[in-house]
C-alpha cells in the first residue's frame, strides 16, 4: 500500500519542482492522447511545440498571446492568495473590451492622440466596474464571488453579442455581427516593426514587476498573503478582509479590462462577438501554474501562449480540433495540483499507522 | 396565452427545461452535503452529455446511452475524488479544472457528432392517467427521465433525513474529525457523495443532449452547471427547494425562448442573460439572510480531511 505521510515542514524544492513534474506528466499524455487519435505524434509535437516559434514573427506572436494571460493572471494570483476566488476575469476582459471599443467608435474619424489613452481609461473603467459588482455582493450580503463573477461572464458575453449585433454593428458591413474597423488613431502602435506585437507585453512585464514589489515589500501585500494562509490572523491584526475582496477584484477587473482593450485595439482592430479565445480563464491555470508569484507567472503564461499558438498550428497543418488546446490545458492543471502533494506530503510505502 | 393548449405546451417545456437542473443540483447538493464542494459540475455535465450522445449513435440503445452518461460524469468526480480526497488538492481549483478539461473533452470527443440526428428520448405515457385532460399531459406523458427527477428528489430527501447512512453523511459533511473519532470513514463517505454527484451531473447532460437539445452541441450546457451549484445554496442545501429552484429557473429559461411569442419585444441576447441575471439575485437575496444560510450549510465544506492531521 501507498499512503501520505505529512511532511514536518512544507518541502520548498517541490513547491519549485511541481510545475515541471506537471509539464513533464502533460506532455507524456499527450503523447498517448495523440497515439489514441492516430496522429503521428513527432509531427504533432513539433506542430504544437516547435514550429510556432521557430520565426520572429512566431515569437512575438508568443507575446501577443502571452502579454493577456500574464497580465489577468498576476493579478488574479493576488487576489488568490487573499482567498477571493474571482473566476469571471474573461467577463472583465470583454466589458474592458466593449468599453474601450466604444469609444474608439464614438470618436471614429477622430485623428487625435487622445483617443488611445481615453479607450485604455474607458477599457479599465470596464473592467473595474464588472468586478465592482461581486466585490459589493460579496461584501455586503456576503454572496460567493464564484458564482457571481461567473455568472457576469455569461452576461458580459451575451451584451457584446447583442452590441454586435445591434448599436455597434458596422453600418456597411452587409449585417455581419461586428462593428466598423477601428481608425488608425484608435490602433496600438506595434513594438516591433512587422509584427503584431503591441504595447500589452511591455505593461504585462510591468505588471509583474509591480506585483513582485507589492507582494514582498509592502504592508498591503503581507496583509494579502496572510489573509489567504491565516484568515484569523489576519483578522485579529487588523487588516480589513472586506478591503481586500474590494483590492482583489478591483485590481484584476482593471488589469483585464485593459487586457480587452489592448486585444481589440491590437490584434483585432474591431469589435466582434468572439474577442476572446478563453484568455480569462486560461489565466487562471496559468496563476496556479505560476505558484501564484508573479515571476513566476510570467513563465507560464510563455508556457500557456505557446500551448494556444500550437493548437492553431496542429489545426492548420494536422488538422487537428482546436479542443485539444483545452484537454492540455485541463491536464496540465491536474498534474499540477496532483504533484503538489509533495509539497506537504511524503508518499510512503507499507501500512498507514492512525493514532 | 388563452388557449389553454399553448399553456400546457409552454409547461412542458418549462419541465424539460427543469429536469437537468434537478439532476446536477441533487447530486451536488449531496456532495456539498458530505463536505466536499465539487465546481466541476459543468464539466460532469459535458462530459455526460457527449458520452450518452455517442453511445446513442453508435448503438442506438437509450437505456445503454443513460448508463454510459452517467458512467462518464462518475468519471469525472472519481478524478476529482482522487485529487481532492486522496491527494488533498485544494477543492476549488481542481473543480475549475475538471470543468476546463471537461469542456475540452467533450469538444474533442464530439467532434464527430455534429450535426447528427436523434429523435429523443422516447415518452412513457402512464395508462389511463395520461388520458386525463391538461393534467394528463401535463405529468403523465414523460420520458424516464423527468419521473426519475420527481422520485429522486423525495428519495434524497428521505436517505439524508430518515436513513441511517444519511446521518452518517450529514455528520462527516458537518465534522470530519468527530465522525472519524466516531469511526467512520470520512474518505470513503465522501468518494461515494463525489461518485453521486458525478452520477447524477452526468445524467443532466444525458438529458441535455439525449432529450432537451436532442443533439450534441459544443459547450451546449451553457453555464447549467454553474446555475445548478448556485441552485444548492439557494435551496439551502434542502432537497425539496431544489425542485421548486429548478423549476423556477425553467420558467426563465422557457420564458427567454418565448418572450417573442408573448409579446417581449426585446433582443434575444438580452432575453438570454435573464437565467445568470436571476442567478445573481437569488444568490443575493439567499444572502441576506446569512443567518439561515449558516444553519444549514454543511459546517466542514470545502475543507481537506487527513486522518493523521
Amino acid at each position: 500500500m501507498i499512503h501520505l505521510q505529512r511532511r514536518a515542514n512544507p518541502s520548498k524544492l517541490m513547491g519549485y519542482l511541481a510545475p515541471f513534474i506537471a509539464l513533464l506528466l502533460t506532455l507524456a499524455a499527450g503523447f498517448f492522447l495523440f497515439l489514441m487519435l492516430g496522429v503521428p505524434v513527432g509531427e504533432a509535437f513539433r506542430a504544437y511545440f516547435i514550429d510556432p516559434i521557430s520565426d520572429s514573427y512566431g515569437l512575438a506572436e508568443l507575446g501577443v498571446k502571452a502579454a493577456p494571460l500574464i497580465m489577468i493572471a498576476v493579478a488574479l494570483s493576488l487576489g488568490f492568495r487573499a482567498g477571493v476566488w474571482n473566476i469571471g476575469a474573461e467577463g472583465q476582459f470583454i466589458l474592458g473590451g466593449i468599453c474601450g471599443g466604444a469609444v474608439a467608435l464614438y470618436f471614429y474619424e477622430v485623428e487625435a492622440a487622445y483617443v488611445l489613452p481615453l479607450m485604455c481609461l474607458a477599457g479599465i473603467a470596464g473592467g473595474m466596474l464588472w468586478a465592482a459588482i461581486p466585490a459589493l455582493l460579496r461584501t455586503t450580503v456576503n454572496a460567493n464571488e464564484i458564482l457571481t463573477s461567473l455568472m457576469l461572464t455569461y452576461v458580459a458575453a451575451l451584451l457584446l453579442s447583442f452590441l454586435v449585433h445591434g448599436p455597434l454593428r458596422d453600418p456597411d458591413g452587409f449585417n455581419f455581427p461586428e462593428s466598423r474597423l477601428f481608425h488608425d488613431a484608435a490602433l496600438l502602435p506595434s513594438v516591433v516593426q512587422g509584427t503584431r506585437l503591441h504595447i500589452g507585453a511591455l505593461v504585462a512585464i510591468f505588471i509583474t514587476v509591480m506585483a513582485w514589489v507589492l507582494l514582498s515589500r509592502t504592508l498591503l501585500g503581507f496583509a494579502l498573503r496572510v489573509n489567504g494562509t491565516a484568515p484569523r490572523a489576519a483578522k485579529h491584526a487588523g487588516f480589513g478582509q472586506a478591503g481586500l475582496v474590494w483590492f482583489s477584484l478591483l485590481f484584476t477587473g482593471a488589469v483585464a479590462g485593459l487586457a480587452g482593450l489592448f486585444e481589440v485595439a491590437g490584434p483585432i482592430g474591431q469589435l466582434n462577438s468572439t474577442i476572446s479565445p478563453g484568455y480569462g480563464f486560461t489565466a487562471i491555470i496559468v496563476a496556479f501554474l505560476g505558484r501564484l508569484h508573479p515571476v513566476g507567472v510570467f513563465f507560464a503564461g510563455l508556457v500557456m501562449a505557446l500551448s494556444y499558438l500550437g493548437g492553431e498550428s496542429a489545426q492548420i497543418t494536422l488538422n487537428m480540433p482546436l479542443a485539444v488546446t483545452g484537454v492540455f490545458q485541463g491536464m496540465l492543471l491536474f498534474f499540477l495540483l496532483a504533484a503538489d502533494v509533495l509539497i506537504n506530503y511524503r508518499i510512503v510505502l507499507g501500512r498507514e499507522r492512525v493514532a | 396565452m388563452s388557449d389553454p393548449s399553448t399553456s400546457v405546451l409552454i409547461a412542458l417545456t418549462v419541465i424539460t427545461a427543469a429536469t437537468p437542473l434537478v439532476f446536477a443540483a441533487i447530486g451536488e447538493l449531496i456532495t456539498e452535503r458530505s463536505g466536499v464542494l465539487n465546481l466541476g459540475v459543468e464539466g460532469m455535465m459535458l462530459v455526460g452529455a457527449v458520452s450518452s450522445f455517442l453511445c446513442v449513435h453508435v448503438y442506438g440503445s437509450a437505456p445503454l446511452a443513460l448508463l454510459v452518461g452517467m458512467a462518464g460524469g462518475m468519471v469525472m468526480a472519481l478524478l476529482f475524488g482522487f485529487l481532492t480526497l486522496s491527494l488533498q488538492a485544494s477543492q476549488v481549483a481542481t473543480g475549475l479544472a475538471l470543468t476546463i478539461f471537461g469542456t475540452g473533452l467533450s469538444a474533442l470527443v464530439g467532434q464527430s457528432l455534429i450535426g447528427v440526428a436523434y429523435g429523443g428520448l422516447p415518452k412513457l405515457h402512464i395508462p389511463v392517467l395520461s388520458e386525463l385532460p391538461t393534467v394528463g399531459p401535463l405529468l403523465f406523458q414523460h420520458d424516464v427521465l423527468v419521473y426519475a427527477s420527481w422520485l429522486l428528489i423525495p428519495a434524497v430527501s428521505i436517505f439524508l433525513k430518515r436513513s441511517r447512512a444519511g446521518l452518517v453523511l450529514r455528520a462527516v459533511g458537518d465534522s470530519h474529525d468527530s465522525a472519524h473519532a466516531l469511526g467512520y470513514r470520512v474518505i470513503r463517505v465522501r468518494y461515494f457523495a463525489t461518485l453521486f454527484g458525478g452520477a447524477c451531473s452526468g445524467l443532466a447532460g444525458a438529458y441535455l443532449s439525449m432529450a432537451y437539445a436532442p443533439m450534441w452541441v459544443e459547450n451546449m450546457t451553457a453555464g447549467r452547471g454553474w446555475i445548478a451549484l448556485a441552485l444548492v445554496v439557494f435551496a439551502v442545501w434542502q432537497p425539496g427547494w431544489v425542485l421548486f429552484g429548478a423549476y423556477l429557473f425553467g420558467g426563465i429559461t422557457i420564458l427567454q425562448l418565448h418572450g417573442q411569442g408573448i409579446g417581449i419585444n426585446v433582443p434575444s441576447q438580452l432575453m438570454s442573460m435573464l437565467p445568470y441575471v436571476t442567478t445573481i439575485i437569488v444568490l443575493v437575496l439567499i444572502s441576506l439572510n446569512q443567518g439561515r444560510v449558516r444553519r444549514n450549510a454543511p459546517a466542514a465544506i470545502g475543507q481537506a480531511f487527513h486522518p493523521t492531521t
